[in-house]
């Protein structure tokens, strides 16, 4: 089976983030970059997939240089290659821009079904996988907990608010992970080691003969705005402090 | 005269929240750009939620009616919906920002080529370079930052609203509206996944959008075992609970009452923070809840910076004491009944 993993380089969920001073990004300086978490499951079940099935995985990442990094993780788990699309032109991309990227690079490749991260940790859009699907005339199944593949079939169940739907896809397909799907696997150090005799293509956008067109801009990027200081009740005796928070909520929030 | 078009969820037969929510969103909108408000209604036989979306401002409902859209679909619904933006070519489409509206709205996004941006938090009109747009307003880097989007060239401007972040207006029954039958156009193509069931989980979540009162609890809990404080607490204030994440992989709550960024967003008149650090994850499922309080040993944890009032300290110490006290001055009126 030919498996498809898409993945996104996100900093790390801890980094301190900054805005540039011009509002217009953000300051990349000193951040540690990891890939989305909801990727990894993408990546576990493409993996679990090839286990099962036979095949090969490919993985798709677009950014920069630095992207490189969370492609040879994903080859140090398990998948075969890469293909990674390294187009200033991308780097701020939004969703759609992003989808018909990818969607170019696996146009040419041959694909049996695509996993994707349920949205990407940064930008949490949560689109990419839908539009990829659209853009590429593919049934799409998203944020899914569990996959069964039965021949050119799959079957998925994905949580709704109070509900599950239970969906049945033909393939080949998109689907995009929830947490929930599967317990990524960490990379052995075997498997790091091979990851970088594994084959990566770097291109352009002009290679997969895409023009880069951006429906939505950024207009401002801000700290949210910040509430007034609350109210700090003093003091060592937690039964006083209890009878003033009590006091507090009566009298002048009049929420109790 | 420009148009507003709202998709209007429904769940086992009955209009989600969100829908209403975006109703009264679009009602604002609409007096800034002097437009009409439509909704687009999709199912089996589900003409009967119209006139609760006329109630609430709609001008017009289309309507579509099919045994195949019985059950959520998603390749369907997406085409049905982009066709009638087709025809219709409005100014702005407003999907809620819930598992199949987000499902849906990007799919529809992407066949009309037009952007779409996703749990917005706030929606404004402001005028750049001339021209009135669409300002879109979302929480980006897990809630560390505000990011305005606007759309500036392809119409229609689609976004998902976040659920609970906008109020529902009240619903007015004099007010009129057409209903527009639709024919949906579909092949067996648009059904390449095909929902096969829907499967209603027995949970009380549900409550927590509508509680006055919550009492939120994280892994300061761990010392005293669990849970069992936060809903002695909850009982005595007559709260429902919730917690983080750390609660919920503890087992201590369900899923469904995980606040936050993964979880729900509430809007409380109260929510009690308890033994939290208040990570931004976490701290936006709250933003709009009218008084926060917080309960912390560590004075300097984020979670008094969003706070009302905060209460430094022993979380073993202070919640008995708040319990007590609560409890003393009801008891009189107890006995009394
Ligand atoms: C992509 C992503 C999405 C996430 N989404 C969510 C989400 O939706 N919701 C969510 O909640 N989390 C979410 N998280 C996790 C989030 O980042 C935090 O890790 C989590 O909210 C921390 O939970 P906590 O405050 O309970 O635990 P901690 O951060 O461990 O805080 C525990 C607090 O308890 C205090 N404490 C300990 N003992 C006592 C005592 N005896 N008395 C008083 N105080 C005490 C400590 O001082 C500390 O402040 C997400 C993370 C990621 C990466």
């Amino acid at each position: 089976m030919n498996i498809v993993a898409c993945v996104k380089q996100v900093p790390d969920t801890e980094a301190l983030i900054k805005v540039k001073a011009d509002g217009s990004g953000i300051e990349e300086g000193g951040i540690k970059w990891v890939m989305s978490p909801y990727d990894e499951f993408g990546v576990e079940e493409a993996l679990k997939t090839k286990e099962k099935f036979g095949g090969e995985v490919t993985i798709v990442s677009i950014g920069p240089a630095r992207t490189m990094e969370t492609v040879r993780t994903a080859l140090a788990m398990g998948a075969e290659k890469g293909i990674h699309i390294d187009d200033p032109a991308l780097y701020n991309a939004d969703a759609y821009a992003t989808a018909s990227a990818l969607a170019a690079a696996i146009k040419g490749i041959p694909h049996d079904i695509i996993f994707c991260g349920m949205r990407a940790i940064d930008d949490d859009s949560g689109q990419v996988g839908s539009i990829l699907a659209e853009l590429l005339g593919l049934p799409s199944v998203t944020v899914i907990t569990k996959l069964d593949i039965e021949g050119s079939t799959a079957k998925a169940i994905k949580p709704i608010e109070g509900a599950q739907l239970l969906i049945e896809t033909s393939l080949p397909c998109v689907i995009t992970a929830q947490k929930g799907l599967n317990e990524p696997r960490y990379a052995s150090l075997p498997g790091i080691m091979k990851a970088k005799k594994k084959p990566v293509e770097v291109k352009k956008a002009a290679d997969l003969g895409l023009t880069v067109e951006q429906k939505s801009t950024v207009a401002k990027m801000s700290p949210p705005p910040a509430r007034p200081p609350g109210k700090i009740i003093q003091g060592d005796d937690p039964a006083a402090k209890a009878a003033e928070v009590i006091r507090l909520l009566r009298e002048e929030a009049k929420v109790i | 005269m420009r148009e507003l078009i709202v998709y209007a969820e429904q769940k086992g037969g009955m209009l989600v929240d969100v829908s209403l929510e975006m109703m009264a969103q679009a009602v604002q909108l609409s007096h800034r750009i002097n437009g009409t408000i439509s909704a687009i209604l999709i199912g089996d036989s589900c003409g009967y939620n119209a006139d609760e979306l006329i109630c609430h401002g709609a001008h017009k409902v289309y309507l579509v009616e099919d045994k195949r859209l019985a059950l959520y679909q998603n390749a369907a619904t997406a085409k049905v919906v982009a066709d009638i933006l087709s025809v219709q070519s409005p100014e702005i489409v407003l999907i809620g920002g819930t598992s199949v509206g987000t499902d849906v709205a990007a799919r529809v996004a992407a066949r009309l080529r037009t952007g779409l941006t996703a749990h917005c938090i706030d929606l404004s009109i402001e005028e750049i370079d001339g021209e009135d747009q669409l300002v879109q307003t979302v929480p980006g880097w897990g809630g560390r930052m505000s990011v305005k989007i606007v759309c500036p060239q392809r119409r229609p401007q689609i976004v998902t609203i976040r659920p609970g972040v906008m109020e529902k207006g009240d619903p007015d029954p004099t007010r009129r509206g057409d209903l527009i039958p639709v024919m949906p156009v579909l092949t067996e193509d648009d059904f390449g996944a095909r929902t096969l069931a829907f499967v209603e989980e027995k949970t009380k979540a549900g409550s927590l959008d509508d509680a006055r009162i919550i009492v939120s609890g994280g892994f300061g809990l761990y010392g005293s075992g669990g849970f069992r404080l936060i809903e002695a607490l909850a009982d005595v204030v007559n709260g429902e609970i919730a917690g983080t994440r750390p609660a919920v992989d503890h087992g201590w709550i369900e899923e469904e009452r995980l606040i936050g960024q993964s979880g729900k967003n509430v809007r409380p008149r109260l929510f009690i923070s308890i033994g939290t650090s208040g990570a931004m994850h976490y701290t936006t499922g709250f933003s709009r809840a009218q008084v926060v309080v917080a309960i912390d040993r560590n004075a300097s944890a984020p979670i008094f910076d969003v706070a009302h009032i905060g209460i430094v300290g022993d979380l073993n110490r202070i919640i008995p004491c708040i319990i007590k006290e609560l409890t003393k001055e009801a008891l009189p009126e107890r006995t009394r009944s």
